[in-house]
């Protein structure tokens, strides 16, 4: 007898009133959860929504929190002459970061899907801008952290061999800050893959949304769950183990 | 060749130079000396505007130096640092051409070649693909006042060149410095080597509350003491 048909036969039983024993309620529960019309297809979209938001979030956070950083370390760095316009968009940018981190990601949520995109239908894009923007302010206190803790000697030296602010900042302050931002960009990575799981409540698709899909199905919640708290403690344990080797890779290089 | 006048400074309220008047000549090795904090190594910073001076001006070669031309100024100023500097996520040949490729003033093959040229003459020529972690404090400097030389700049600042050595390294740096004064470079010198001053430099000076309070040739500046502040502070480093 396959596993198909003693589902059917098993839950048959149940239907008819009857109490199974443990290990046959929990195959009918697992084969139902997972199983059943093949739902674990519904999973593993799920899981490919949710790297995908991730990775979207993810160059959304670099990009608006690199430039951010840059434009803050170039204000803080100013000497006498202060430039207006700097001045005017260093404050903006301080309000974003202040405000991002000071209010729950999930009100940020909320917030995006039902004031600002109130008319979008595209949850789990919205979800991405909106993760991408939070990511953006703790990225750029990463990066502007990894700017600052380059020894100053270092900007000085370039600028006093004649090259000018930026290309010292590109060729010989941002290089070594790499280093240091590259770990912790990688935690603010994980953070990221994670938090994912809150765009369901806007409606966004990925990997708890299938499983809250299959629990709404089979009122039965145990399986999904773990199911989902299983998969997520997977990619963690992947993406960890990359960035320990990457991370050995640029201590390496660092030893040389 | 440089002229400052008026030049001043202050940090939080305290000034520390009160008008320093002073004129570089072409081919003068000036030593700089005083007790810490009395504004030497400001001075110098302020010359390539490192500090950014309150008032007064610097003028190079008739040119007053101001932050909107300050890249081409700096470019004909070395600088050496108390802590080197040099970067260290490149070989000593990279650290030694970047700028001159960079600003255009050689092919990467001749910055190269004049890269070799240099480090041949300090003998560390084997040492181009090294990266500065490897090297000793001493050879450090070294690549770094070579960093400074591959600009071909008018004039070379020294911040306390030899204050972050080791005591055997200190010579090796000395003897460079010395071998650059006698090859006709114009030099500023910030130090605490008094042995230098005396038989390197052509003029010693020293700062001392915010002024420049003596300016005589080493053997007067040495010899000769009228000023009570100076007694005081060479009967300390002497």
């Amino acid at each position: 007898m396959n596993l198909a048909q003693q589902f059917e036969t098993l839950s048959e039983l149940a239907r008819n009133g009857e109490v199974l024993p443990f290990w046959q309620d929990v195959f009918v529960k697992f084969y139902q959860a997972f199983l059943y019309e093949d739902r674990w297809t519904q999973y593993i979209q799920g899981v490919g929504t949710t790297l995908l938001v991730t990775a979207m979030a993810l160059a959304i956070g670099v990009i608006l929190g690199s430039v951010v950083a840059l434009v803050r370390v170039t204000h803080d760095q100013q000497r006498r002459r202060r430039n207006p316009v700097l001045g005017v968009v260093n404050a903006v940018l301080k309000v974003y970061v202040t405000v991002i981190r000071g209010t729950p990601m999930m009100v940020q949520l909320l917030i995006m899907s039902m004031v600002i995109f109130a008319s979008s239908r595209n949850y789990t894009m919205v979800g991405a801008l909106t993760l991408g923007i939070n990511s953006g302010a703790y990225v750029s206190e990463i990066i502007r952290g990894g700017l600052m803790a380059v020894d100053p000697g270092q900007m000085e030296a370039g600028r006093s061999l004649g090259l000018d602010y930026l290309t010292t900042m590109v060729r010989i302050v941002i290089p070594q800050a790499i280093r240091s931002i590259l770990p912790s960009l990688g935690n603010e990575f994980i953070i990221l893959l994670k938090d994912t799981s809150l765009i369901t409540t806007i409606g966004g698709k990925e990997l708890l949304y299938a499983a809250q899909g299959v629990m709404n199905r089979t009122y039965e919640a145990m399986f999904p769950l773990l199911g989902t708290a299983a998969i997520y403690l997977v990619l963690v344990m992947i993406f960890t183990w990359l960035l320990g080797k990457l991370e050995r890779r640029l201590a390496q290089s660092d030893r040389r | 060749m440089i002229d400052v006048k008026g030049l001043r400074k202050s940090y939080d309220g305290v000034e520390v130079l009160k008008g320093v008047d002073l004129t570089i000549h072409k081919g003068d090795v000036v030593c700089l000396v005083g007790p810490s904090g009395c504004g030497k190594s400001t001075f110098l910073r302020c010359l390539n505007r490192l500090e950014e001076p309150d008032a007064g001006t610097v003028t190079l070669e008739g040119q007053e130096i101001t932050d909107r031309d300050i890249d081409a100024m700096r470019a004909r100023m070395g600088m050496v640092f108390q802590h080197f500097n040099l970067f260290p996520h490149l070989t000593v040949r990279r650290n030694i051409t970047l700028a001159p490729v960079h600003l255009k003033r050689m092919t990467q093959a001749e910055a190269d070649a004049k890269a070799m040229e240099l480090l041949e003459r300090i003998g560390l020529a084997d040492k181009a693909d090294a990266y500065p972690n490897m090297l000793s404090g001493g050879q450090k400097q070294r690549i770094a006042i070579v960093r400074a030389l591959a600009m071909n700049p008018e004039v070379l600042l020294f911040d306390e060149p030899t204050s972050a050595l080791d005591p055997e390294m200190v010579g090796e740096v000395l003897e460079l410095m010395k071998e650059l004064a006698h090859g006709g470079m114009t030099m500023v010198v910030v130090t605490h080597e008094m042995g230098f001053a005396r038989e390197v430099a052509n003029r010693v000076i020293f700062i001392d509350e915010g002024v420049v309070k003596v300016d005589k040739p080493p053997k007067e500046f040495f010899s000769n003491i009228e000023n009570e502040r100076l007694r005081t502070f060479l009967s300390k480093v002497l």
